[in-house]
C-alpha cells in the first residue's frame, strides 16, 4: 500500500530535499537574483559617531565619480510616511530609526548616505568619497555607565507577558534561612550575528508596485513593514526569499538594506541591489545584547533548592526597548518555593539588539547553570544529582503541569552515553594523556514550545504529484525537507512527488520562521491542509480508501485546499517546553591556560522528531555557537565610543572546525499529547542553551577556577591561576 | 575601493622603477591575501597597484649542501612548509608557516608578502575609527587606552602599540635569517631583524625599505640549532587566528650542556622580537629544568603592558618555558 509506505516518511532520516541545489549552486540567494534589466548596486555610508547631529555633508566628490548614478542623503532622500509598524518581532517600546529623514545620529554605523552607481565597486568608491562632518552630542557609551541607568522593559512589554519583576513566595527571607548558599555574578558579552550570508536585498518598481529578493526568516513581516515605510497598501509590495544563507534571528527584522535599497530603487527608477558588508553585520544588524547577571541560590543540605533570587540587566538601544526573557526559566526549570527575579534594560547609544538563537533562554539559563554547579560544589554533591533532585512535573511559575518534561531522561542518557560516571569529583584531578587537566561539566538546557497560526496549500495535481505551499522560511533546519515530509505522509504519496514550497508574500501566510516554533505551527497547518486536499480528492469519487495518485489522474483536474489553523487553549492548560541535558569535556592546559573541547553530549526531549537527521543538524550546530559564546565569541565594545572594534571575521572569533570535536546529539523517547497535532515542541533554538555553562562548569571541574565572565579566554584562566 | 592602474610587470628593474617613481601613489601586490583586504577595507588607496605575479620575483626553494635555506620571496608559505629540507633542517619554520592563516591562505600566500603584512590591530583596520597614527599619521592611538589585548608588550610607543603579525618571521629572526633586498640604489641585504622599525614617533613607516625596493629572497643562515626547534604558538581558536604570543625556541645541545640557544617571540611587538635576556641564560648551561625556568623567566623582561594585554608577561614567561621543555626534552 502506497499510504503505509509513506506514513513512514515522518520520523525518517530524510536527507534536505535542497541539498543537491544547495552543494550544485543552483539554489538562488536574495542579492543573486536577476531584476532585469538596469540594475544598479548601492554602498552605504555609516555613522562614526554615537550621538548626533549631521553637521556638513559633502557628496559632491561621490556624485562626480565614474558610474555614479545617485547619491542620497537626508538632504535629497524622498521624505517617507514611516507609517507606525511593529511586527511581533519588533520591540514594541520606541520608534525604529527613519532611514535618511533627518540629520539625527543615534549609533555608530548608522547609514547616513547611500551612494548608488552602475557597478558595485563604483559604489563602493563613491561612498568612499562622502565626507560627513558630525556635531556630536552627548552619548552613553560604556555598558557600565548604561546599566547605573537601567529601566523594567515597559508596559507594553507587559503587555507581552514580559515583566520586570516576577517570582513567588519570599526568595530573601528563604536564602536568610537556607542552611547552603551561594551567589555569583556572571558576564556575557555581546555576540553579533555572522551567517555567512551578509544580508542584502534587490528591489525592483514596476507600476507603483514593489518587489524585493530579500534575505529575511519573515517575507510577511518585511511586507507590512515596506508598507507602511512607504506609506502602501501590502497587495503592492512582493517579497520573495526562497534560501536563506543561515540567520539565526537577524533576519526577523528588517534591516536598512531593506529599505534603502527600495528607496533607492524608487529615487533612480531602476532596480537597486543593497547588501551589507562584514563590518556593516556589526553596525546595522541586532545582536544578542550584554548582559551581567547575578543569581544568589539557597538549598537545604539534601541539595533540596529553597530560594533562587536571579537579576538581569541587558543591553538596549536609545530609541527602542530591547527586552528578552532571560530570567523565565529560573521560575521553571527547577522546584523550588521561593524565587524572585529582576530583569532591566540599559539603554545606550548603539544599535538595537535582537533576537539571536535561544534570546534570552541561552543568557538566563548560562547564569543559573552555572549557579547550580557552584551549589552543587557548596553542597559537596554530583551536579547531575543536584539537578534531579529538584527536578518537577508541574510549572511553579504557574501552577499548570509541563505537557511533558523529559529532563531526568535526559541526564541519564546523555550521561551514559558521555561516561559521567567515570568523573572524579574532585577538581583538577583528572589527566589526559598529554598532562592537561581534564574536566567534566554538565547543565540543563530548555526552550519553551510555542505556537502560531499558519497557513498552508496543498495542491493536488493530476499526474499524481503534489505542491504544497506556505510563505514561511527555511533558515538552515530544514523546513523544505520536514514540511514535505508531513505533507507525503499525510497525503500518503511518496516523498519524491511532493514539492514544499516557501518564500514569497503570494504564498498563504506563515508565521515568522523563528521561536523553534516552525513545524508546530506551519506543520500543522501542512498536514491540516493535505488532509482537507487529500478528503476532497477522494470525496469527488465518493471513496475513501482509494489510491490518491489514481484519483487524481482520474479526476484530471487540480484539486486544492488551503487551511488555516491555530493554537488552542492547549498551551494555558500545559505549561510546554523542550528540554535537554548537556555534558561537556574541557581539556585545560595547566600552564598555558588554552581551553579545548574534545566532546559534546547532549539527550533533548522535544516530543516528536520528525526527521532524526535534520534534528541533529539543528542540535550540533547549537552546539558549535553555544562552543563560541564560551570560548571565543564577543563584540568588544569600545566603551569611549560605543563602536564595535572586532567588527570582521579576522577578530571577532566564530569557531573553525579545528575546535570542534566530538558532538553527540540524541532525542529521548517523548509523546506529548497535549502540545499539538503532530506532537512536536521544536527543536531548533535548545541545542545552544546550556552549552556555554557546560563548559564552564567542566573548566570548573578541571581547574578549581570558576571564570564567571564569557567567554572564558587564556588570561580569565591564567588570572585565576595566578591569583 | 579607489580605481588604480594594476601594472603587471615581468622584472624586478620595471617593478622597482614604478615605486620609485611615486612612493605615496603605488602598492605592490603579490599572493594578495593581505592587499585585497586593505584594499577593499579602504586601508590603502593606491594609485597604482604593481603586480608582482607574473615572474619578478622567483619562488624558488633552495637547501645549500651546508643546509643553508634560500626562499625566492614569491614561494608559497604552503610550498615553504612542505618542503622537505625545512621540515627536516628548520621544523619551527615549518611549524611557524602552518600554524599561520588557513590552507587557503598558506596556499596563495608568498613568504615575501608575509613579512610585510600589516598589523591586525583592529583600530588600524578599521577606516571608521579617527585615531590611528599608522593609517593617518598625527591623527592618534586609538588602541593604547582602548580594545588593546592582541596589541604589543615591548617596543611600542605612545603613538603606537601595533603587533606585527606573522608567525613565520619569528624564527626568522631567531635564526639570524637575512632578506635580500632590490630597490633604485641596487641590490642589498639586510637582517630580517632589522627589517622592521619599531613605531617610535612615526608607526606610519613600519620597515626600512625604501620607495620601491622589494624583498628578493630570504636566506636562512645553517644552523645545527635549527634541527631541534620548536615553534609554539597561543591563539584563541585552534586555526586561523593570530598569535596571542607565539615562541621560536632552537637548542644545540651537547651531552647534556647547551651550546647555542635561540628564542625569538611574536605577538609581542611591533616586530618579532628576539630574546637575547633568555639566549644569555640558556648559553653553557645545563639543559634542565631549573636552568630553562631560570632562563623562561627572563621572556619578559622589559615589558609595558597595557591594561587590557597584562596578561601578556605571564604567559610570555609560560610559553618560552614550555617551548623550551619541548625543545630540551625536559617536559
Amino acid at each position: 500500500m502506497t499510504s503505509t509506505a509513506a506514513a513512514s516518511v515522518v520520523g525518517q532520516p530524510v536527507s534536505r530535499v535542497d541539498g543537491p541545489l544547495k552543494v550544485a549552486g543552483g539554489a538562488t540567494y536574495a542579492a543573486e537574483f536577476d531584476p532585469g534589466p538596469g540594475l544598479c548596486h548601492g554602498a552605504i555610508v555609516t555613522s562614526t559617531v554615537a550621538s548626533g547631529r549631521i553637521a556638513s555633508i559633502d557628496t559632491a566628490a561621490a556624485e562626480a565619480a565614474p558610474g555614479v548614478v545617485a547619491v542620497l542623503t537626508h538632504r535629497n532622500a524622498p521624505v517617507l510616511p514611516y507609517h507606525e509598524h511593529k511586527g511581533l518581532t519588533d520591540p514594541p517600546e520606541g520608534e525604529r530609526i527613519h532611514l535618511l529623514q533627518d540629520d539625527r545620529v543615534r549609533h555608530q554605523g548608522q547609514p547616513v548616505a547611500l551612494a548608488v552607481a552602475e557597478t558595485l565597486e563604483e559604489a563602493v568608491y563613491a561612498a568612499s568619497l562622502v565626507r560627513v562632518s558630525y556635531r556630536p552630542e552627548s552619548a552613553v557609551t560604556a555598558f557600565s555607565d548604561a546599566v547605573a541607568h537601567a529601566v523594567p522593559p515597559g508596559p507594553r512589554y507587559r503587555d507581552r507577558g514580559l515583566e520586570g519583576d516576577g517570582g513567588r513566595g519570599d526568595a530573601d527571607a528563604a536564602l536568610g534561612a537556607a542552611p547552603v548558599r551561594i551567589e555569583a555574578e556572571y558576564v556575557m558579552p555581546r555576540l553579533n550575528h555572522n551567517p555567512i550570508e551578509p544580508h542584502g536585498t534587490v528591489a525592483r518598481w514596476s507600476e507603483g508596485e514593489l518587489t524585493l529578493w530579500d534575505k529575511t526568516q519573515w517575507v510577511d513581516n518585511v511586507r507590512a513593514e515596506m508598507a507602511a515605510v512607504f506609506g502602501l497598501p501590502p497587495d503592492r509590495v512582493r517579497v520573495v526569499s526562497p534560501f536563506v544563507g543561515g540567520a539565526f534571528g537577524s533576519g526577523l527584522r528588517p534591516w536598512a538594506n531593506v529599505t534603502l535599497a527600495a528607496m533607492a530603487s524608487r529615487h533612480v527608477d531602476r532596480p537597486v541591489k543593497v547588501v551589507l558588508t562584514r563590518r556593516q553585520m556589526f553596525g546595522i544588524t541586532g545582536y544578542r545584547p550584554r548582559s551581567t547577571h547575578r543569581v544568589a541560590l539557597g538549598a537545604d543540605r539534601d541539595g533540596q533548592l529553597l530560594a533562587i533570587r536571579h537579576e538581569g540587566v541587558s543591553e538596549t538601544s536609545t530609541y527602542e526597548t530591547y527586552a528578552e526573557e532571560q530570567l523565565g526559566s529560573s521560575e521553571y526549570l527547577y522546584a523550588c518555593r521561593d524565587v524572585a527575579t529582576r530583569y532591566r534594560v540599559a539603554p545606550r547609544n548603539v544599535q538595537t539588539p535582537n533576537d539571536m538563537r535561544g534570546p534570552g533562554k541561552v543568557t538566563g539559563v548560562h547564569a543559573l547553570e552555572c549557579a547550580m554547579d557552584e551549589l552543587a560544589a557548596a553542597l559537596d554533591m554530583d551536579p547531575v544529582e543536584l539537578r534531579l533532585r529538584n527536578d518537577t512535573i508541574v510549572d511553579q511559575s504557574t501552577g499548570v503541569p509541563f505537557s511533558s518534561r523529559s529532563l531526568r531522561e535526559c541526564y541519564q542518557a546523555a550521561g551514559e552515553r558521555f561516561g559521567w560516571s567515570r568523573r572524579n569529583p574532585r577538581p583538577g584531578a583528572m589527566r589526559d594523556e598529554r598532562g592537561r587537566l581534564v574536566g567534566y561539566g554538565c547543565a540543563s538546557a530548555t526552550w519553551p514550545a510555542m505556537r502560531q497560526a499558519a497557513e498552508a496549500r496543498a495542491r493536488l495535481l493530476p499526474d499524481g504529484s503534489a505542491v504544497v505551499s506556505s510563505s514561511s522560511s527555511d533558515m538552515g533546519p530544514g523546513t523544505y525537507t520536514s514540511m514535505t515530509q508531513v505533507a507525503a505522509e499525510t497525503l500518503g504519496l511518496p516523498l519524491e512527488r511532493v514539492r514544499f514550497e516557501l518564500g514569497d508574500t503570494r504564498m498563504p501566510t506563515a508565521p515568522v520562521h523563528g521561536g523553534s516554533w516552525t513545524m508546530a505551527s506551519l506543520g500543522s497547518a501542512v498536514q491540516a491542509a493535505c488532509a482537507e486536499a487529500r478528503r476532497r480528492a477522494l470525496a469527488e469519487i465518493g471513496r475513501a480508501d482509494a489510491d490518491l495518485a489514481a484519483v487524481l489522474r482520474q479526476i484530471g483536474e487540480p484539486v486544492e485546499a488551503t487551511v488555516r489553523t491555530e493554537p488552542g487553549d492547549e498551551l494555558r492548560r500545559y505549561s510546554a517546553h523542550s528540554f535537554g541535558a548537556v555534558f561537556a569535556e574541557v581539556a585545560v592546559d595547566p600552564d598555558l591556560c588554552t581551553v579545548r573541547v574534545p566532546r559534546l553530549v547532549g539527550a533533548y526531549g522535544v516530543g516528536r522528531v520528525v526527521n532524526p537527521k535534520t534534528a541533529r543538524s539543528q542540535i550540533t550546530g547549537g552546539m558549535v555557537m553555544g562552543m563560541g559564546m564560551a570560548l571565543t565569541e564577543r563584540t568588544e565594545v569600545d566603551p569611549r565610543d560605543a563602536r564595535p572594534v572586532n567588527s570582521s571575521l579576522a577578530d571577532y572569533l566564530v569557531p573553525v572546525n579545528a575546535d570542534v570535536g566530538e558532538l553527540d546529539a540524541v532525542f529521548v523517547d517523548e509523546e506529548d499529547p497535549h502540545v499539538n497535532p503532530l506532537g512536536v515542541k521544536g527543536l531548533g533554538e535548545i541545542g545552544t542553551v546550556g552549552v556555554a555553562a557546560a563548559i564552564c562548569n567542566a573548566v570548573y571541574h578541571a581547574t578549581g577556577r570558576r571564570v564567571r565572565e564569557l567567554p572564558v579566554t587564556v588570561e580569565r584562566v591564567l588570572g585565576a591561576a595566578v591569583r | 575601493m579607489r580605481p588604480f592602474t594594476l601594472e603587471r610587470p615581468h622584472d624586478i628593474a620595471t617593478a622597482v622603477a614604478f615605486g620609485a617613481a611615486d612612493d605615496d601613489q603605488t602598492d605592490y601586490i603579490a599572493g594578495g591575501t593581505d592587499m585585497m583586504q586593505l584594499l577593499t577595507d579602504d586601508i590603502r588607496r593606491p594609485g597604482r597597484l604593481v603586480s608582482l605575479g607574473d615572474g619578478v620575483l622567483d619562488d624558488r626553494i633552495e637547501a645549500a649542501p651546508d643546509g643553508a635555506l634560500r626562499l625566492g620571496a614569491a614561494a608559497r608559505m604552503s610550498d615553504v612548509a612542505d618542503h622537505p629540507a625545512v621540515r627536516e633542517g628548520f621544523p619551527l619554520i615549518a611549524e611557524a608557516l602552518l600554524s599561520s592563516a588557513s590552507a587557503q591562505v598558506r596556499n596563495m600566500a608568498t613568504v615575501g608578502g608575509n613579512l610585510l603584512q600589516r598589523t591586525r590591530c583592529a583600530y588600524f583596520r578599521d577606516p571608521g575609527v579617527h585615531g590611528c597614527n599608522k593609517r593617518a599619521p598625527g591623527t592618534g592611538c586609538a588602541a593604547r587606552d582602548g580594545v588593546n589585548r592582541m596589541l604589543a608588550v615591548l617596543g611600542g610607543s605612545e603613538h603606537c602599540i601595533a603587533t606585527h603579525a606573522s608567525d613565520f618571521a619569528v624564527p626568522l629572526v631567531a635564526l639570524d635569517a637575512v632578506v635580500r633586498l632590490s630597490g633604485p640604489g641596487g641590490e642589498r641585504t639586510i637582517p630580517v631583524e632589522e627589517l622592521h622599525r619599531l613605531p617610535g614617533d612615526s608607526p606610519h613607516v613600519e620597515t626600512v625599505l625604501v620607495p620601491g625596493e622589494l624583498i628578493t629572497a630570504i636566506e636562512v643562515p645553517a644552523s645545527r640549532a635549527a634541527r631541534t626547534s620548536h615553534y609554539l604558538k597561543v591563539r584563541d581558536r585552534e586555526s586561523f587566528e593570530f598569535a596571542l604570543v607565539s615562541a621560536a625556541v632552537a637548542l644545540d645541545t651537547d651531552g647534556g650542556r647547551i651550546r647555542e640557544a635561540r628564542v625569538a617571540m611574536g605577538g609581542v611587538g611591533p616586530k618579532p622580537w628576539r630574546m637575547r635576556g633568555v639566549e644569555r641564560a640558556l648559553a653553557g648551561a645545563a639543559c634542565d629544568p631549573a636552568v630553562l625556568r631560570a632562563a623562561a623567566a627572563r621572556a619578559a623582561d622589559g615589558t609595558a603592558p597595557r591594561p587590557g594585554n597584562a596578561f601578556k608577561p605571564e604567559l610570555m614567561r609560560r610559553t618560552v618555558l614550555r617551548a623550551l621543555r619541548v625543545v630540551g626534552g625536559q617536559p
